[in-house]
């Protein structure tokens, strides 16, 4: 197999994956948990903290402008990777989960009344399920799930047939975190708009791996974490149309976010400071920006593309073992392998690995109406990253069928 | 290859795990009680039959790993024919060692349940290996569900 990218020398980028575990080389492959951070990432924290670091959007010193500078390109850079259409569009919040509390808390709660619709679909991960399930209970509005079939796909007519009148928002998966399935979003955005109803798309799993282009989409929110794509913890991000946000009241209150603060009355800020309460996440922003500069210089079609055939190996290779079956068979489908072994459970398939030195995620997922569906408690998830190699695939392999002679 | 995990995973377990004592339902149990641990989905219903405070008879039904389903196993076995008070005093001592609280290395004390001390080298397991105790507590209690049995 011709590989469509250097990954012996793109490993070198990633000083953890010389780590040993258990006297084994490190296979990571837990990568829709979080990813590892190169060198560019881990320099860039450093070189914040060293040389740049202050608070940011406050004094007249030096090291505030310089600060307020890195995270102002920072916002830029992530506008630039999603081509959003303007840095008003860029919301910086923790992570994917408070984007999607926000859009709930900010445009749900002043929009939706007892009786409205909000519509997602049956693979998704909690954080696109609770937040609207508390809006719910504060408005009355009623909370409707898009069915899936067994292979894990979105069952298009009965998506369709739910949108009405009374549905005010979609929220969707860009790509399930437990099943790897690629949604159709684009055609989901474009036969909810025909109805006049906006739709966000959660892509904490899909911008990882593959090109994200917002105004192509048209989405009207899209929601992302900084640590599944490379860069820190602690930020995350949420576009959203710029006559949306607008419109929409703030979240949280306190510095940054406002103009003037009288005891009577205050102001609020312009976008995108009015969502951005307190001191933010200023290093992991600047970090997050650094995060994108890398893997912009690899190519996110590049990525893609190596990632599928990462999968389609794995996918052979694992369809090989007679007692493994693959949970999440989309014909379109990012690089997570879900799986479970006849009369072995996950949590003891996590722990074997783990002893071969192979990271896996063993469990529900933080989907359990997923798990429902499929009528398993939990499955073992391999998912990979544009670092892992065939090679890492073959060990993986390996190791499943050694738990299997052990097992009995 | 797997040799250092073979103080978790003894063949008593997996043969715990292959072949669960005490896996059935209980028409005449006195106490019944439902287990989850949402981290990993282990489901465990708990059948207990006490009697004047002996513990007559528990079974067990659900799905969980292997650690989980030997250490209900184990438990269904050892635990009839004690009263609630030296099934709870087990139970605590048990806890202890599994979590490493107590740190003795001659687990003669727990009798058949000696094979899980090996838990304690595995933290993230500790509530595989607890869940089925941990529904016997609150089976125990006096405000656990109390089963119909007319």
């Amino acid at each position: 197999m011709t590989l469509s990218l250097n990954v012996i020398k793109i490993r070198q980028d990633f000083p953890i994956l010389n780590e040993t575990i258990h006297g084994r080389p490190l296979v990571y492959l837990d990568n829709a948990a979080s990813t590892q951070k190169p060198k560019a990432v881990l320099d860039t924290l450093r070189h914040v903290y060293e040389h740049d670091y202050a608070n940011v959007h406050r004094g007249v010193h030096t090291l505030s402008q310089r600060a307020t500078d890195l995270f102002e390109g920072a916002r830029k850079k992530v506008k630039d990777f999603i081509n959003a259409r303007k840095i008003e569009e860029i919301i910086f919040v923790r992570g994917t989960t408070e984007a999607v509390n926000l859009v709930a808390q900010s445009y749900g709660r002043s929009k939706l009344q007892a009786g409205d619709e909000i519509l997602i679909t049956a693979m998704e991960h909690h954080s696109n399920i609770v937040p609207w399930q508390i809006l719910c209970q504060q408005t009355g509005a009623v909370l409707k799930v898009a069915p899936i079939n067994l292979s894990g796909e979105i069952i298009m007519e009965e998506f369709e047939a739910l949108l009405n009148e009374r549905t005010k928002l979609v929220s969707v998966v860009h790509m399930s975190n437990a099943l790897g399935t690629i949604n159709p979003v684009k055609r989901i955005i474009e036969v909810a708009h025909a109805k006049g109803i906006p739709v966000m798309l959660d892509g904490a799993q899909a911008i990882p791996h593959m090109a994200v282009d917002v105004q192509d989409l048209d989405c009207d929110f899209y929601a992302f974490s900084g640590h599944k794509l490379c860069g820190p913890s602690g930020i995350g991000v949420l576009y959203g149309k710029e006559t949306l946000l607008k419109a929409m009241p703030p979240w949280q209150g306190g510095g940054d976010m406002i103009r003037m603060v009288t005891f009577d009355k205050t102001e609020y800020n312009t976008l995108p400071y009015k969502f951005e309460a307190g001191t933010p996440a200023i290093a992991e922003a600047i970090g997050l920006g650094a995060a994108v500069d890398y893997l912009q210089a690899i190519g996110m079609d590049k990525i893609a593309a190596y990632e599928q055939q990462l999968l389609e190996y794995a996918t052979t290779k694992a369809l090989e073992i007679p007692s493994l079956k693959v949970i999440g068979t989309a014909k379109v489908k990012g690089a997570i392998l879900g799986f479970t072994l006849h009369h072995i459970h996950p949590h003891d398939i996590g722990t074997m690995l783990d002893q071969l030195g192979i990271a896996v995620r063993a469990g529900h997922h933080c989907a359990m109406p997923v798990m429902d569906f499929f009528g398993v408690p939990a499955t073992a998830r391999a998912s990979f990253s544009f670092y892992n190699t065939t090679e890492e695939v073959d060990t993986l392999i390996d190791g499943i069928k050694q738990i299997i002679e052990v097992f009995g | 290859m797997f040799d250092e995990i073979r103080d978790l995973y003894q063949e008593v377990v997996f043969d715990h795990n292959r072949n669960p004592r005490n896996f059935r339902v209980m028409d005449d149990a006195t106490r019944k009680i439902d287990g989850f641990n949402p981290l990993c989905g282990d489901r465990i219903t708990l059948y207990v039959k006490v009697n004047d405070n002996v513990i007559e008879d528990v079974s067990f039904q659900g799905s969980g790993c292997a650690i989980s389903t030997a250490s209900a196993s184990l438990m269904t076995e050892i635990v009839r024919g004690h009263t609630e008070e030296e099934t709870h005093g087990l139970f605590e001592l048990f806890h202890k060692i599994v979590t490493g609280e107590d740190t003795r290395t001659n687990f003669d004390e727990l009798g058949k349940l000696a094979v899980l001390a090996g838990v304690r080298a595995y933290p993230a397991r500790v509530k595989c290996a607890t869940l089925a105790w941990h529904s016997l507590e609150a089976a125990l209690k006096e405000d656990a569900e109390t089963v119909s049995t007319e």
